[in-house]
Parts: structure tokens; sequence; C-alpha cells
């Protein structure tokens, strides 16, 4: 008998060390005690939090919710929501450098039908990585060309991409950029200069089809019949040009953020910029246009040789001080999980602590259109939560328990499992 | 005529910067994060002529000395980066698996603007690194970031240990095997490398001894390749070995022993963790990344806590940046491992000041805030290990080589009045795997290569 529970408690052990797969995740309700908790959009207090399914329920002190639930004591712990990354490649990408993981870059030029969503692998190494550094939600985008695709937000937790879907899409664009495509790009000033303007024509061609689809659908519509010929790139762009879906415009150099400012007052579009690296340049134009920011990462170089080392640190706050809504992303794949360290700098170099913390959680959520579910910690929103011993941004500050849409997440992952086995090597030299 | 007294000009005009110069300073009242004798509150640092003069209270330095003060501030040895590819304009000789007889040190260049941008992060000296192209790349250059000299002979730093780069893994296999069809194409043929050049580099030293000693009439032909690897033999060059994997780097190990050869660090090395024991125990120091993984399969069986168990196995251990962008913020890498495997404080600056400077045999020069170091220094307001802190000052042998309140808003010279269409701006400029430069896909592997990797 003793034998028998050896050899089952070996397997067990076995199983877990090789398969570097992270335990089960545990289901509420939960009541999280004695914590000072981080509203965002409320202020601070000390006080307890009950989540009750994927919701916060109640928010108070001493709370005593009826029927039975899982208490963790947080005395001494701080509560802030969950992170949000609003620009990634997280789930899309496994490993850099081997093509076929790699699933953010379709053929094409024109692919606005393209769902990030369907590419999302669900069991990527990268999400738990991610994740147990606070960020319970990103927005997943494809990349590439003109149309790349449609991004979709997912929570970080799930076994099928639905199960995962926050509920937001946006159409992703890359307006056309007037600059160098990096140090390899050898393409004369002319024939940049030439390249640009005819992607801006190009792109003027392409918003006339969908406009002129747009018009034709609605006319079949109207008279319920439907448009022969199948179109999925201008049925994809329909719901942008009828100004349901938000256009996730990526522009990065400033002579390109004024034209995109202009091509998006004429087509008429909700759009938010993306990127945003000069926008320190324009920020009084982007702010006049009324347009929202999601910009990053903050952790990068200057774009032209000459421009002030810090410009990307204090690009964020630059804009911010202009009246701009500005959100932070890191425009990464495995490296998302470094999310509260862009802000970290960007809080550094003149946005301060709390900005930097709003443009990873109400920001944008807001941005997004999700702030009535996401972003802050209030009743009725999900319960997307960090619990940590400090300051979220700092880089020491460690991650006691994290929660997604309820549920308690393990805080493990393939780089936590390595150091559990490898610490203290079994055997050691022999 | 005009244009001869011209070019006159310009040459007494440069020639005061052709002379690297060394400074003195006091930086007065700072907490001075030593590293090697703790921490010291409210403590002045004199530097004379370039060195460590001086650590204590009420320090005075001679009439007139520049002084900073460093009230509220940090005050910490200059940053040492033990893998970088910035200021060389040529990183990869790739055209063949061995290529010992190459230099970076030949390429230096003093224009790169990287080398001020890690100046505003700290950096004081970087390790520039041949690329990993071949198993046995070129020679590096350990430089001082003495930026604004013209003369790239000023940026070597003087009496530094030769160094090589050695390459293990995909890089090689890629580019030899796969690109061109010769060995190595596999980490079999990685090793045979290894063992086919140091044989040879090993009859070549005999006989050169032989022919020294009377027994052989005639020295074997002068070859710089089979000089610079008989060196490596004889212990006169560290090696810094581009690796990954647990496997090879065991390999590796071997192969040095076999050899007679002990000075070795490992570069990246993200399966350090695995094979912490066998390193300290071999004596072999790691340099590596604080969290980068999964950008090609070799690094896919990373973990972050890598330093930190390396560290905790007694391995000498080094945050690099090989990136114009991490070397930017190191400090903040060196951090890292706090919430990685709570490494101390100390622990932490240890893995950018001392430790890489051990790895790069400088550590009787720089790497803490000692008495007769050089005085490079960075002053940073916020702990350097905070996500907050932000460098304001950084020294190079007592020069202010960075100050952040005189910063320029851009760093051009002149600016062209004429520059009517404005194509200066890089979508991306930041790259990784700097240690591929020189070696593009469709140069080394052909288009039908390219087209096949990439599907299209």
């Amino acid at each position: 008998m003793k034998q028998i529970y050896t050899f089952i408690i070996l397997v067990l052990v076995a199983g877990q060390l090789s398969a570097q797969m992270v335990a089960k995740s545990e289901a509420g309700p939960f009541l999280l005690r004695n914590a000072t908790i981080h509203t965002i959009t409320s202020g601070d207090f000390t006080g307890d939090l009950y989540i009750k399914d994927d919701k916060i329920v109640q928010l108070g002190v001493n709370l005593r919710p009826e029927g039975k639930y899982t208490t963790i004591d947080c005395s001494g712990k701080h509560i802030y929501p969950g992170m949000i990354d609003a620009g990634t490649q997280l789930g899309l990408s496994e490993i850099e450098s081997i093509s076929v993981t790699n699933d953010f870059n379709e053929v094409g030029d024109l692919v606005p039908q393209m769902q990030a969503l369907t590419a999302v692998n669900p069991n990527a190494v990268t999400i738990p990585v991610t994740r147990t550094n606070g960020i319970t939600t990103a927005l997943v985008a494809p990349k590439g060309g003109r149309f790349p695709g449609t991004a979709a937000v997912i929570d970080l937790h799930g076994y099928t991409p639905e199960q995962m879907d926050a509920g937001f899409k946006g159409v992703v664009m890359n307006f056309p950029s007037s600059g160098r495509r990096g140090r390899w790009d050898r393409r004369s000033d002319e024939d940049i200069k030439k390249d640009s303007e005819k992607a801006l024509k190009k792109l003027d061609e392409i918003w006339a089809d969908a406009v002129l689809y747009a018009k034709i659908d609605s006319a079949a519509n109207s008279q319920k019949t439907q448009i022969a010929g199948y179109q999925p790139e201008m049925e994809a762009l329909k719901s942008v040009v009828n100004k349901k879906t938000l256009l996730l415009v990526e522009v990065n150099k400033s002579s390109d953020i004024l034209l995109a400012i202009d091509w998006i007052k004429k087509t008429g579009v909700k759009a938010v910029l993306t990127g945003v690296a000069e926008g320190y340049r324009v920020a009084s134009k982007i702010a006049e246009a009324g347009l929202a920011v999601i910009t990053g990462p903050v952790l990068d170089t200057p774009r032209r040789e000459y421009d002030k080392y810090d410009a990307p640190y204090t690009n964020a706050a630059v804009m911010f001080k202009a009246g701009i809504k500005v959100a932070i992303r890191t425009d990464e794949a495995e490296n998302v999980r470094n999310l509260p360290f862009n802000a970290g700098f960007a809080a550094a170099y003149g946005l301060g602590k709390e900005e930097a913390l709003r443009a990873i959680t109400i920001v944008p959520a807001e941005i997004l259109g999700m702030e009535d579910r996401y972003g802050s910690i209030e009743p009725g929103k999900v319960a997307n939560l960090l619990i940590c011993n400090g300051d979220p941004l700092e880089t020491k500050t460690i991650i006691d328990h994290l929660f997604i849409r309820g549920w308690k997440i393990p805080m493990e992952n393939r780089h936590t499992l390595l150091y559990d086995e490898f610490l203290k090597r079994s055997p050691g030299l022999k | 005529m005009i244009k001869a007294i011209n070019f006159i000009w310009i040459i007494l005009l440069t020639l005061p910067f052709c002379v690297a110069q060394k400074g003195d300073v006091l930086i007065k009242g700072g907490t001075v994060l030593t590293i090697t004798q703790g921490v010291k509150e409210q403590t002045d640092v004199l530097v004379l002529n370039g060195k460590i003069a001086g650590i204590g209270k009420n320090l005075q330095g001679p009439n007139g000395i520049k002084s900073i003060d460093a009230t509220g501030l940090y005050v910490m040895p200059g940053i040492i980066d033990a893998h970088s590819h910035i200021a060389i304009d040529a990183v990869n000789e790739a055209s063949h698996p061995v290529t010992a007889e190459v230099n970076v040190g030949e390429a230096i260049d003093p224009f790169d603007i990287a080398m001020y941008r890690a100046l505003a992060g700290g950096v004081t000296i970087s390790h520039a690194m041949h690329g990993s192209a071949n198993a046995i790349g070129g020679q590096c250059q350990t430089i001082k970031h003495r930026y604004g000299n013209m003369d790239p002979e000023t940026y070597k730093m003087e009496g530094a240990p030769r160094t090589i780069k050695f390459a293990l893994g995909e890089n090689p296999i890629r580019v030899h095997g796969e690109g061109q069809g010769i060995v190595p194409r596999t980490r079999m043929g990685v090793e045979q490398v290894f063992r086919s050049a140091f044989s040879e580099a090993r009859v070549y030293r005999k006989s050169q001894n032989e022919f020294k000693s009377g027994l052989l009439a005639m020295a074997p032909a002068y070859n710089l390749r089979m000089e610079t690897l008989a060196d490596i033999l004889d212990g006169k060059i560290l090696i810094h070995c581009h690796s990954y994997r647990a496997d090879e780097i065991l390999m590796l190990m071997k192969v040095l022993k076999d050899f007679g050869v002990n000075k070795i660090c490992f570069q990246h090395v993200n399966e350090g963790f695995k094979v912490a024991p066998e390193l300290a125990a071999f004596g072999a120091s790691a340099s590596v990344f604080a969290d980068w993984w999964a950008y090609k399969f070799e690094v896919y069986y990373s973990t972050a806590y890598n330093a930190a168990i390396l560290t905790k196995n007694g391995v000498v251990t080094s945050i690099n940046s090989d990136s114009d962008e991490l070397i930017r913020h190191l400090y903040h890498e060196a951090a890292k491992t706090q919430k990685y495997g709570g490494l101390t404080d100390d622990e932490a600056l240890k893995l950018i000041t001392l430790n890489p400077a051990i790895q790069l045999g400088i550590d009787a020069r720089v790497g803490s805030i000692d008495q007769g170091k050089d005085g490079d220094i960075a002053i940073f307001a916020g702990h350097p290990l905070s996500v907050y802190a932000i460098p304001q000052y950084t020294l190079v042998d007592g020069k202010v080589v960075f100050d952040r309140k005189n910063d320029p808003a851009d760093m051009r010279l002149d600016v062209d009045p004429d520059e009517k269409f404005d194509f200066k701006f890089y979508e991306r400029l930041a790259e990784r795997d700097k240690c591929m430069q020189d070696v593009t896909e469709t140069l080394f592997f052909g288009q039908q290569y390219h087209n096949a990797l990439h599907g299209h």
C-alpha cells in the first residue's frame, strides 16, 4: 500500500516538473479582508472587497456577505485593479524567430477581416508569465500591412479564445509612414517621399471603396437584399465607415501624425492614435483634434539620432499635460510583463505615479469603451485584481495574489517553476 | 590657400579633443553606494587626476576644484556592460567559422550617439563585442565612454585584458551550416570547430617554441589567426562565449578543460541556471539578460530567475544589455533580480558594477567606489534600483560626460536650414539580437532561403 502511495506521489511530482504547466485556478466567492484598496476612480481606503462569480460585488469595512466564501487576509497589502496593456501581440506569437509560431501578420496589405481573437493561443506559455506581473487584460493586435486585421481584448485566463474575449473589437490601420523602416532601410530620400505619397493616395482609394461599399450595403439592406459578391475586407471596414467600430491608427512620426489627424477629420471615423512616438512634437494638435492616444513602448530609444535621449520616457507626460487622454502599452509579445515598468519610467519622467497607474488601468478601458466593466475597483465591475506588497509600478514589488474574472489565479509560470526546480538542483554536482 | 588655412585651423581646433582628459571633482554629501564597503550616508567623494582620492566626510579639494552637490542623491560606481555592440561600426566578420584574427578595436565609432545615451543611463564602460555568427569570432574591445573625443584610440581602456568572442548554438549553425553548407550545422559540429582550431594552434605554438629552442630549423609561417588562438591556450585572452543551452555550455567547459584553458565568461547563458553547480565548479562566470526570453527557440525554456539562481550558486554573474536600448537602463534591469529571486541591494548592484569588472579583468581599476580606482561615477536622483530613479550626472575619469541639467534638446551641431523633407525618423531604431548585426538572411542564405523561412 505504502509503495502505491509513493508511486502516486512520484507520478504527480514528475508530472508537475516535466510538464511545466501551472496549477488550476480556484473559484470564488472570495472575501479579501483588511487591505488598502486603491480604487483608481474614487480614492483609496482600508477595508474589504467581496468577489462573487466574475464580479466585484461589494466594497466596505467589516463586510459579512451571506453564504459560503473563502476569506483571504490582506492585512498590510494593497489591492489594485488588474493592469491593461492596450497594445500587444500576446498569445499571437510564441517564439519570435520561428515564423510558424507567429500569427499576427497575414499575407496582404488589406486584410482587416483577419481576427486576432481566432489566433490567440489560450495555452501560450507567455500568458501565465505575463499575468503574474499583474497584467490581467490585453489588447491583442495584428501587425504588418495597411489594414492587418481586427484586434481584440482578452482577459489572461481561459481555455478558449471565447472564454478570454473581453468584448472589444477594433480595426488596425498602419498609417502610411514617411520615415525609414529601420537602419537597414536603404531607400533614397526621394524614394521614401514617393513611396509615402503613393501610399497615402492608395489609402484614399481603399477608403473611397469602403465608403461606397457601406453605402451600397445600407441601400441593399433597406431593400432587404444582399450585396452580390464576397468582399470580406470591405465587410470588415464597413462598421468603421459607419462609426460603429474603433479604428486603431498606428502612427509615429510627427508629420505623419498631422496627416493622420487630417485624414481622421476628413473621413469622420471613430479613431484612436497608437504608437505616437513623436506625440511630444505635435501634442497641441492632437489635443485640439480631441484624439486619445495609446503610446509605447516607453522603454525605447529615440527615433531620431539627434533627439533628446529621454524623449521616449517624457513623451507620455508631454502629451498628458497638453490635455490628451494617454494610455501606455508595451507593443510586445513575450515581454508584456514589463508594462508596469514602462508606466514607472513615464511616471518618473513627468507623468507622476497616479497618472501612470491610470494610463494602464482606467484610461485604456475608457479609450476602448470598456470603462463600465474594466479599469477600476467598483461594485459591478469585472473582478480583475492584484494584491501586492507595495507600489505596483516599483520594480521589486511582489504580487501575492491575482484574480481574473473572479478566479484566483495561481502565481506560477514557466519562469517560477524553473526557479523552484533549479535553485537548489538535486542532484547537484554528483 | 584659404582652404589649406581652414584645414589647419580645423586640425588645431580638434587637437584638444584627441587627448582623453582626466578630471578633478569633489562630489559632496551624497549617499555613496560603494559596492565593496556598504552604503555611506552624507559622504563626499574626491576625484583627483581621474582617480578616486578620498571617500569621507568634509573632504577638501584643491582650490577651485569643480564640485557637485550630491545632497539627497545616490552616488555609485559607473555601470559596466559586459556585452554590448555600441560605438563600433562593424560587428560580424561572418566569412568563416573561425575569425580569431579580427578585432573590433579596429572599428570604433566615436560618433555613435548610443554611447551618449548609455552615459545618460549611468554606463561608463562597455565591452564592445564581435558578433555571434562564428564559433570563434573576433577579438573584442573594452571601451570607456569618453564621449566627445574624436580619436577612436582614446576610447580603448588602457590596460584592459584582451578578450575574444565565441559563439555556440543557433547563430553559427544558421550562418555556416544552413547558410553555407559547411561545418557547423549542428551542436556536434560546433564542438569540433573548437577542437580542431585549438589542436592546430597547439601545434603552431609548439613549432614556434621548438624553433626558439633550436629543435626546428624553421619557424612556422606567421599566421595571426593561429597567434590569437595560441594566446587563448596560453591564457592571455579572456573568452566571452555567446551561449544559451545547458548542454552546449557543458560541452565548451569540457573542451576548455581538455586544452587547459580556464578563463571564460558565458554570455547570455539563458540556461546557465540549469548547470549553475557545474559553472561554479569550473570557475566560469555568467553574463545574462535580466528577463529576455522566447525570441528564439534556444531561449524558450528560460527564466527571469536566472541571475538569482546563478548568484545563489556562487557563480560570478552580471546583467548585460546586448542592445542600445537596454544599455540605457541597466540599473532597472539589475533591480529585476530583486523581484525575480529576491537579491539584496548589494547583490543586485554588483551585477552591473563589480561583477562585470571581474569578468572583463578590470576590477582592480573600476567597479566600486574605492580609493585609487578610476573616477567613473554615476549619480542618481532616487535609489538606482527604483523604477523612478533618474541619472543626473555621469563621470568618466573624473570628467562630467553627462549632466541632465545641461543635456541638449537637439544633439545636432548644425541644423540644415535647407532641409525641406524630413527623412531622419526611424520607425524602429532599437534593435534586438545585435549579435547578428551585419548578417542578414538574404545576404547569407539567399532569397530562396528567405522565402522558405517566411513562407512567401
